[in-house]
């Protein structure tokens, strides 16, 4: 026998459910409780930056489109820096950017979308530059622990990104791409399971 | 000591993606490996918020949506702490809960359930941790309600929790369940678990010590996020 190890066990995740709109976006659910819902607004008026916009849907294992997903978005803003304590240029951070948003499907369609200003590159690990890309996080009913995946743009030089290349078979790496379908509107679907099954993470 | 990476997140303690026996995830779990990343500056930062965001009333279920009056239900309070898995409270983190009401309805344009709605009960609520990681909110126990998975599936009585932590890798939500409840082991979204010990902890004991005699009784509830290493060496996150 050794001594025991003290740490705790994290908490084991459960599935959101099909009403996770209540906790999270009560208006969606059909009511109106709190005096703002969070995670409406990633950059704000005054933010400096490409203003894009961001559409897609979550498909599941038959091609349909998920209707009751909520996504988490976190990014950067368009000098590459975090609203948060750890990252070592936080107090440039630009005015009026959270970088955090919250987004659900449309009940009837599955699409989703967000406005946004690009990111900029962020340092990797080992001082190697991360191509543009924003993080992402999905729930939904049938889906016991949150799914993690980023999005890149296909337009920005990925060739050197440390994430990207670490995808072993390289026509993986285009799950990852969002499209610019024109100037400031980018598409980008994750398909949970599959054909073109999207690349998610375990950060 | 500097803070460096976030202790691996165990698969084999939380739910993989395909369990059957919850139909929904056979068609919406990945079929081919995460990828594993050693955490960047991406994923150890996440959003903060504080109390400009939220308003006090908001952690309290039985007034924040009361229009005649209370709701019905058995009064509770539910508190705990949120602790990473060093067992420190993780301060000023936002914690938020939903749940059906007493009859095991959801104020939710999709819930067709026969129970009725309690016109004075929202369902949702959100508090800030304090400095110590401290949190409670005030509620109604909910009900059970059936879901159409196997044709007589009912949930347990729960409270869906969602918490962020310090960051993005740390985001978690979970379900809390109420001590001694005999659906907890029927059910086939709690069976996702694959170690008991690990549903165990989803389980809120009866607190008495934390009810309010002639009020309302206490659920005790801690919630334990990953857990950071402190390196002893060369901090090599960021290679700088």
């Amino acid at each position: 026998m050794a001594q025991p190890l003290n740490y705790l066990k994290e908490s084991a995740s459960q599935t959101a459910g099909p009403y996770v709109h209540i906790g999270l976006a009560p208006g969606a659910a059909g009511f109106d409780i709190y005096r703002q819902e969070l995670g409406q607004v990633i950059a704000g008026p005054e933010t400096p930056g490409e203003r894009i916009r961001v559409e897609g849907m979550v498909l599941d294992g038959t091609g349909a489109p998920v209707k009751d997903v909520l996504l988490e978005v976190w990014q950067a803003d368009a000098a590459g820096i975090y609203p948060h304590s750890e990252d070592p240029r936080a107090a440039e951070v630009a005015p009026g950017f959270r970088g955090w948003g919250r987004v659900i499907t449309d009940f009837d369609t599955g699409l989703w979308g967000f406005d946004t200003i690009k990111p900029g590159v962020v340092m990797g690990r080992n001082g190697r530059p991360m191509a543009p890309h924003v993080t992402l996080w999905i729930v939904a009913r049938g889906i016991n622990i949150g799914l993690n995946t980023r999005m890149y743009f296909e337009d920005e030089d990925n060739s050197a990104d440390p994430v990207l290349n670490l995808v072993e078979q390289a026509p993986r790496r285009d799950t990852l791409l969002a499209r610019r379908v024109k100037p400031g509107l980018y598409r980008f679907d994750i398909r949970l399971q599959g054909d073109g099954e999207t690349v998610f993470m375990d950060i | 000591m500097k803070p460096a990476e976030f202790y691996q997140r165990d698969r084999l303690w939380q739910p993989p993606a395909l369990t059957p026996d919850y139909k929904t995830s056979v068609a919406r779990s990945p079929r081919l490996a995460m990828l594993s990343l050693q955490g960047s500056l991406s994923d150890i930062t996440g959003p903060t918020f504080g109390h400009s965001d939220i308003d006090p009333i908001d952690n309290d279920l039985i007034k924040n949506y009361a229009k005649t009056g209370d709701p019905v239900g058995e009064r509770i309070i539910v508190h705990g702490r949120v602790l990473d898995e060093n067992g420190r409270g993780v301060p000023n983190t936002l914690v938020e809960i939903w749940q059906a009401n007493a009859g095991g309805r959801y104020r939710h344009k999709k819930d067709s359930y026969l129970a009725p709605v309690d016109p004075n009960f929202g369902g949702c609520g959100r508090t800030l941790t304090d400095d110590q990681g401290y949190y409670f909110f005030r509620t109604i126990k909910p009900g059970a309600y059936p879901w159409r998975n196997w044709v007589n599936n009912w949930r347990p009585a729960h409270i869906h929790v969602s918490v962020f932590g310090t960051a993005f890798a740390q985001r978690l939500i979970t379900q809390m369940y109420f001590e001694g409840d005999p659906l907890i082991a029927k059910c086939p979204i709690v069976a996702t678990i694959p170690d008991p010990r690990a549903i165990d902890q989803l389980i809120a004991p009866l607190d008495m010590n934390a009810a309010i005699p002639l009020d309302c009784l206490a659920y005790k509830f801690d919630i334990v996020l990953r857990g950071r290493r402190s390196t002893l060496f060369e901090n090599r996150l960021e290679g700088n």
